[in-house]
């Protein structure tokens, strides 16, 4: 059963990695020409005619990738902090409303293609017409509370309160049987405890339990608000690659940290192999330490961005449809629905699975580092 | 623009996860881990305990029989015992009796002896003086004459010189 699983989960992954990569690829050109386009149809569009033309590319872009300030409906967005460290200018924050959505500067800085950049122009000067201080740029972090900064924390809070009222009710109840939210936290945890921490680290599985119940909740969370698109929730965070690049950073540093003399002697030296093939397997297995954490980065980015695209295609449908004639739209958006609702399905599966994998496979990674000489297991590369 | 990675959301992301983490791991997961564990020992030991209970349970009732068997065994030799004392005690008391009752009779037969020679000494006396008395009365009779009375002094002179020779 395990076996049929982990071989299940390989296929889907590196379909899913193949199509992203290939999309990636395709759409490298295609977006930065679109974007470009975009940029200029919409400051034109925006002043010649007060209308614009609908973009099913921005959209979908805009809504999946992440913003200053959070998008509500219209032209009606909650303006978030800018806070930016440049070496030189030192410390600065503003509300992000002082960009006015891009078109404007301020205190230096201005929104050049949803980031921040350093300029010269004067605050308020017209950002489309500001050029990009270069220099100044390079040196310059930007740790905002953007959209997924700001929808992160919101889907922790929840975390944290979660957590700490169902560890109250342990508190309470003691060794009794658990209760509301308590009764469905429970399983969730006994099941990551039992089948992923102990089935994949050994005896040694205690210290790694908080990580895991962690990294399990807070991806599950972060993906079931990412399904909900009603303000505070609905900002794409596990879709969002630094977010999954910083998790699978801290699953690689536990890794590196517990790992082994065992550990390192299969990957710098595979004991039982001739030394010829050590020259081919050894800067293949140093080459598997970075590429576990970079799949798993991969993996969670884009089954979750993927669901968002295709559910935000299937609206797009419906603009485009009723742009040509307002009937079809109407028409096309009752198909759109039953298909919106299925791949919602698809998603809320979606969300449960790609947690339990990222815990799992990071169990898996752990196992493999504190594993002793005596208990052989197969590895996942 | 998809794949873009973004300082600011990754040191956010490191910095508030880390953090989060740090409060879980301290205030969520060790209590929720230890209440889980506790229970599942608890549980354990609670069934551990109704075996070894059903396990003496066992042994005790096994144990039990044995006693009813031993007290069983002990109450008939008690019994056999006690039947035995009343029988020889019975036999016993019947023997002593019995020498009672003889030492009785034989006393009685004894006493009855004794009358009996009394009575037959006082009806001899008795015999003896009436027949003093009726000899009297026969010799006054009789002797009133002389001559009769010089036959019977005869008569007894012969006869008691016939009892001496």
């Amino acid at each position: 059963m395990k076996a049929l699983i982990r071989a299940g989960f390989l296929l889907f992954s590196s379909l899913l990695i193949g199509s992203a990569v290939a999309q990636h690829e395709g759409h490298e050109h295609a977006t930065e020409l679109e974007i470009e386009n975009v940029f200029e149809e919409h400051s034109s569009d925006h002043e010649a005619h007060g209308t614009e033309k609908f973009n099913p590319g921005e959209m979908i872009m805009g809504h999946v990738g992440d913003e200053h300030g959070w998008h509500l409906w219209g032209h009606t967005s909650i303006p978030l902090p800018i806070l930016v460290y440049n070496t030189e200018r030192g410390f600065s924050n503003f509300s992000s409303s002082n960009f006015d959505h891009g078109h404007k500067t301020h205190g230096g800085y201005m929104l050049h293609e949803g980031k921040v950049v350093a300029t010269d122009a004067p605050d308020g000067a017209d950002a489309h017409h500001a050029s990009v201080n270069e220099e100044l740029t390079k040196s310059t972090w930007d740790i905002s509370i953007t959209k997924n900064v700001l929808g992160m924390f919101v889907s922790m809070a929840i975390l944290l309160w979660v957590m700490l009222s169902v560890a109250n009710g342990y508190k309470k109840r003691g060794v009794g049987a658990p209760k509301g939210l308590q009764s469905f936290i429970e399983p969730i945890i006994v099941f990551i405890r039992d089948d992923v921490a102990k089935a994949n680290i050994g005896p040694k599985y205690e210290r790694f339990m908080p990580y895991l119940l962690t990294v399990f909740f807070f991806i599950l969370l972060n993906n079931l608000t990412g399904l909900i698109p009603i303000f505070p929730f609905g900002a794409n965070v596990t879709g969002s690659i630094s977010v999954t690049f910083a998790l699978a950073a801290i699953t690689f540093v536990i890794t590196l940290i517990h790992g082994n003399r065992h550990y390192w002697g299969h990957i710098l030296a595979m004991p039982g192999v001739p030394k010829p093939v050590l020259l081919i397997l050894t800067p293949v297995e140093i080459l598997g330490v970075f590429l576990r954490p970079a799949i798993l980065m991969i993996r969670l980015f884009a089954n979750i961005t993927a669901g968002h695209i295709i559910v935000l295609s299937f609206f797009a449908l419906i603009f485009i449809f009723g742009e040509i004639n307002a009937g079809l739209g109407w028409g096309v958006s009752i198909f759109t629905l039953v298909f919106t609702i299925f791949m919602s399905m698809l998603e809320l599966l979606v969300a449960f699975i790609q947690a339990f994998v990222f815990t799992f496979l990071s169990a898996m990674y752990f196992g493999a580092a504190v594993e002793g000489h005596d208990d052989h297991k197969e590895s996942l590369v | 623009m998809l794949i873009e990675f973004s300082f600011g959301l990754i040191f956010w992301m490191t910095v508030s996860f880390l953090t989060v983490l740090f409060i879980l791991k301290k205030f969520a997961w060790k209590p929720i881990l230890g209440a889980l564990s506790e229970r599942e020992r608890t549980i354990e030991d609670a069934l551990n305990e109704a075996k070894k209970a059903r396990e003496e349970i066992a042994a005790m009732s096994s144990r039990n029989e044995e006693l009813m068997r031993d007290a069983r065994e002990e109450r008939e030799v008690l019994l056999k015992e006690a039947r035995d004392i009343r029988d020889k005690e019975i036999a016993e008391a019947r023997s002593r009796a019995k020498v009672e009752a003889d030492a009785i009779l034989s006393r009685a037969r004894i006493d009855i002896q004794n009358e009996k020679m009394a009575a037959i000494t006082e009806m001899k006396n008795q015999v003896a003086e009436l027949s003093i008395l009726v000899a009297e009365r026969i010799l006054k009779d009789k002797l009133s004459e002389n001559a009769a009375q010089q036959s019977l002094v005869d008569k007894v002179m012969t006869e008691a010189e016939l009892r001496k020779s």
